[in-house]
C-alpha cells in the first residue's frame, strides 16, 4: 500500500527576525522530504506575508538572546557583550542595530535571509494562509501581501491541520 | 566517480539549504542517476540521512572528510 504523504501544518504568530525563521526553516525542509505543507500567519506574524518584508529584533525583554559582532577575529565574535536592558531600552535605533547585527552574523554564518527561505517555500508549494482577523484588527490589505498568500480564518487552517502529521504553534 | 550524474557545491550553507537545494537538484537527473552533493555543515550528515528516508531515494555513500561532507544519492522514483 501507498504511504500516506506526511503533512506540516504550522501556525506562525511572531513577526521578529530571530522568530520569522523556525516557521520558515521547518516549512522548507518539510517540502524538501515531499511532505505537504501549510502555514497559517496571525497576529503578529502576518507581517511576514507583506511583499517587502522587514522582520526586526531586540534583545529587549530576550534575555536569552545572544549579543554578537558579526566583524572581527574570532575570539571577539564569540564574545556575548552584556549589554544592561537599561541602556538597550534607551538607546535610539538599538533595535535597528541588534536588526543589523543578526542579519550580519546570520550571513557571515551561511543562514539564508528570511526573504530567501520565503521564496524556497513558495517554490516548494507550501500553502500559505493570512489570518482574515487580524487583517481586519490591525489593517493589513490583500494586496501588500506576496502573491501566493490566500486568506482564511481559524476554520480554515483548522480543516487544514486536521489530518496533519505534525502541528506547530510558533 | 564517473556514474555521477551532478553535483551541488552546498558548501558554507546551513539548515535548512543543504537539503532544499538537493530537493531541488534530484528533479534536475533522472530516475537511476547519481547526485553528488557537498556540503560543509556537519548537521548535514543526520539530516541527509532523514532526507534520504522520507523521500525514499537511495543514499548511496556518505563521507565524512573532517568538516567536508559528500553524498551519493541515487534517484529512485
Amino acid at each position: 500500500m501507498e504511504e500516506k504523504r506526511k503533512k506540516l501544518a504550522i501556525i506562525a504568530t511572531k513577526g521578529t527576525l530571530d522568530w520569522a525563521y523556525p516557521p520558515l526553516i521547518l516549512a522548507t525542509a518539510a517540502g524538501a522530504m515531499d511532505w505537504d505543507v501549510g502555514i497559517f500567519f496571525t497576529f503578529y506574524g502576518l507581517p511576514l506575508l507583506n511583499k517587502k518584508l522587514n522582520a526586526k529584533v531586540t534583545p529587549t525583554g530576550n534575555p536569552a538572546m545572544p549579543m554578537r559582532m558579526p566583524f572581527g577575529p574570532e575570539g571577539f565574535q564569540n564574545i556575548n557583550w552584556p549589554i544592561p536592558n537599561m541602556i538597550m531600552n534607551n538607546m535610539p535605533f538599538f533595535e535597528n542595530m541588534a536588526t543589523g547585527l543578526m542579519e550580519k552574523t546570520f550571513k557571515n554564518k551561511g543562514v539564508a535571509s528570511v526573504e530567501e527561505l520565503r521564496d524556497m517555500a513558495v517554490e516548494l508549494d507550501v500553502r500559505m494562509i493570512g489570518c482574515q482577523m487580524t487583517m481586519d484588527v490591525f489593517g493589513f490589505k490583500k494586496e501588500d501581501f506576496i502573491e501566493q498568500a490566500e486568506i482564511g480564518g481559524a476554520a480554515t487552517f483548522l480543516e487544514y491541520a486536521a489530518d496533519s502529521t505534525i502541528c506547530l504553534y510558533i | 566517480m564517473s556514474d555521477v550524474a551532478k553535483t551541488l557545491d552546498c558548501s558554507g550553507l546551513l539548515c535548512p539549504m543543504p537539503v532544499v537545494k538537493t530537493k531541488k537538484a534530484m528533479a534536475e537527473i533522472q530516475i537511476g542517476e547519481i547526485l553528488e552533493m557537498i556540503s560543509t555543515d556537519p548537521g548535514s550528515m543526520p539530516d541527509m540521512e532523514a532526507w534520504a528516508r522520507q523521500t525514499k531515494h537511495e543514499l548511496v555513500d556518505a563521507k565524512d572528510e573532517g568538516g567536508k561532507y559528500t553524498f551519493l544519492i541515487k534517484k529512485t522514483h
